[in-house]
């Protein structure tokens, strides 16, 4: 077990490197003149300095490694337009808890909503109320977010009386945008409880609980859910830390000042140290997400054993 | 095998009793009769263990049952020949026109009405032929990048999944893109490229392809050693043979499955590259774009039309094909068949 432990996590650590080298090898590949606010007003020299000034002359290779270099010392750079000369990592410390507020009331929300709208809808198959969660996730997952996002946000706020705009400090401008961020995990959860609910309801085991004279609802309960459940465990660690990236759409759609939208801005705005920065974010995000998910799948399940499953990963 | 081995068995026995019959007694059957050639016999046919189950006549038979999504199925095509006819049919404005009333004045953000059935937008383009032109723009991108993926996901996913030396590196490189957020990819190529239908297009396959080749590499590790596929093996079929004619049609109801959620995915990822403004110039509507136009006016609710009726035709053509999708999967399932 630690063993397969240390060599998954060297092994995620490679990856990490493999992905900002590629992300930093594209981000070369933008075109010169966004550096520069006023670019047709530059001599060449004004621009060559430029471009030396952000060590951008230098060979690719020469590039890679100082950057490495420096992020092995815990440096990931001075933002250079968003928030000129203020170090990323301070420009993301503003910016993460705001996101994480509302990511994890988002999770707990579409948790408490998801799990059970799942289990009910397992508990009376082809009933109405399996048909109805049937059409909401239908819907919720085949009309593209942006379009009930808006019109959430339309009628929302006049029911509410609340501004468009979002207000930090006052609750009920809370309400909407978690709302919304956690209808599709509702339906997901929801689909896919009921899925492996369904499934699991076929085995002998249950079969067995209910010879032995346990309720409907008992067997349900008791047994079917614990273990449909485990598969969804999988994805609660990378739901959790997706929250510190936030949404992109909700986030502009609120004006909330979190990690939404920043990417695109500071990609926007050729601010490279940012882009870096925020993708190495999104890289670990990415990569615990799967490890502590299949860590907390052996906890709840003793008949999973990462060891066996080494090569299918 | 057997049943076909003891019938011919028994059918020579009993062709042989019947020419030593005939040659005892050669008034019975004449020439004539006995060179004819045999009617074609339903339940005789069956015997020999043959079947006339074709696959595809009985999904589509098995699809038909289906009325919601048939029903479904007929408004979307002709929602799709009415996006190419529309431009041609008499009367229509251009969707880049600005139309100017006669004294000069640009006709803005006309309500619906009888010289334009969906109104105007905010710089006096006809929101009607813009919508069918969006749509055509978002339904070509979405099926583009379906068929896009499928092709080489599938064809990736195949090799992966068959050929054991693949595995190991195909692997590797899955977990690398699969860890890279696609948004980013998303972001970047949209951003670096110049935005066109087909560097959209082009953004859109480069991150999904992978997904598509997993889950066929997935589904074929399950099937790759059953005892049809060893036999197959054994009796020297070519491995690409056994890839198109013993794997593939095994799929095909996954496979469906997922080019259909493509589509809306594909769709629905166009309206969110315009969202953050790095979708198509404004020249070339689409959904997203109209979208957004519509979004901007969000506050005066005299011209929510002009966001009303592109979601409605956007939530239309994603919803079909999302049900669509799901029905002929189902259908295409043999173990669904009749």
């Amino acid at each position: 077990m630690l063993k397969y432990l240390g060599k998954r996590i060297g092994r995620s650590l490679l990856t990490l490197v493999i992905i900002l080298t590629i992300v930093f090898c594209l981000l070369r590949l933008m075109p010169i003149e966004g550096y520069f606010p006023n670019y047709e007003k530059m001599t060449p020299q004004q621009i060559q300095v430029g471009l030396q000034e952000m060590g951008l002359t230098d060979p690719l290779p020469v590039q890679i490694v100082r950057f490495f270099g420096e992020l092995l010392h815990g440096d990931l750079g001075t933002s250079r337009i968003y928030r000129a000369n203020v170090p990323v990592s301070e420009v993301l410390s503003d910016k993460v808890p705001i996101s994480i507020k509302l990511g994890v009331l988002s999770m707990i929300v579409s948790l408490c909503v998801g799990i059970p709208m799942g289990a009910l809808m397992a508990r009376y198959k082809f009933r109405l109320f399996d048909k109805l969660g049937t059409v909401f996730i239908v819907c919720i997952q085949a009309i593209p977010a942006a379009v009930y996002y808006l019109y959430i946000q339309l009628y929302g706020t006049q029911l509410l009386n609340v501004g468009l705009l979002f207000d930090v400090h006052n609750p009920k401008y809370w309400i909407l945008p978690v709302i919304s961020m956690s209808l599709y995990n509702i339906a997901f959860y929801g689909m896919w409880l009921r899925r492996y609910m369904v499934d699991e309801s076929n085995k002998d085991y249950v079969k067995l609980a209910k010879a032995k004279g346990i309720s409907e609802s008992g067997v349900m309960f008791r047994h079917i859910f614990r273990n449909a459940f485990v598969p969804l465990a999988q994805y609660v660690p990378t739901a959790f830390l997706n929250t510190v990236i936030g949404s992109i759409y909700i986030e502009s759609l609120y004006s909330i000042p979190g990690m939404g939208g920043l990417l695109v801005t500071v990609i926007k705005k050729h601010d490279n140290a940012m882009v870096q920065g925020i993708v190495l974010l999104y890289a670990c995000v990415g990569v615990l997400g799967l490890l502590l998910g299949d860590l907390l799948m052996v906890l709840l399940d003793p008949r999973i054993s990462l060891g066996k499953k080494e090569g299918d990963r | 095998m057997m049943k076909q081995f003891s019938y011919r068995h028994t059918k020579e026995a009993e062709l042989m009793s019947n020419m030593e019959a005939v040659s005892q007694n050669p008034s019975e059957l004449t020439e004539q009769e006995l060179f004819s050639f045999a009617e074609f016999n339903a339940e005789e046919v069956e015997r020999t263990g043959y079947s006339n189950y074709s696959y595809w006549r009985s999904t589509v038979q098995a699809f038909l049952k289906n009325r919601g999504a048939v029903a479904l199925l007929a408004l979307l095509v002709l929602l799709l020949l009415f996006t190419f006819i529309q431009p041609y049919l008499p009367g229509q404005y251009d969707p880049n026109m600005i139309i100017n009333d006669d004294s000069g004045m640009q006709y803005r953000n006309i309500p619906p009405g009888d010289m334009f059935l969906l109104g105007t937008n905010s710089i006096g383009q006809d929101l009607w032929s813009r919508i069918w032109a969006g749509t055509r723009t978002s339904l070509f991108i979405g099926l583009s990048v379906a068929l896009a993926e499928a092709l080489i996901g599938i064809t990736v996913g195949v090799i992966w999944g068959y050929v054991r030396k693949a595995d190991f590196i195909l692997t590797e490189v899955y977990n690398i893109i699969d860890n890279i957020p696609n948004t980013i990819i998303l972001i970047l190529i949209s951003y670096i490229l110049k935005p066109s239908v087909k560097t959209l297009i082009f953004a859109m396959c480069l991150t999904g392809w992978i997904q598509m080749a997993r889950f066929v590499r997935n589904q074929i590790l399950i099937i790759r050693d059953r005892d049809y596929n060893v036999a197959s093996r054994c009796l020297g079929t070519p491995t690409w043979k056994i890839m198109i004619k013993n794997l593939l049609p095994y799929l095909v109801s996954v496979i469906m499955l997922r080019m259909a959620l493509t589509i809306p995915a594909a769709i629905g990822n166009e309206v969110f590259i315009t969202y953050i403004g790095l979708g198509l110039p404004v020249d070339i509507p689409s959904l997203g774009n109209l979208i957004n136009e519509g979004r901007a006016l969000i506050t005066s609710p005299a011209l929510r039309y002009q966001l009303v009726y592109p979601t409605i035709i956007l939530s239309f053509v994603t919803i079909s094909f999302y049900i669509i999708g799901n029905a002929f999967s189902d259908a295409a399932d043999p173990k669904n068949h009749t």
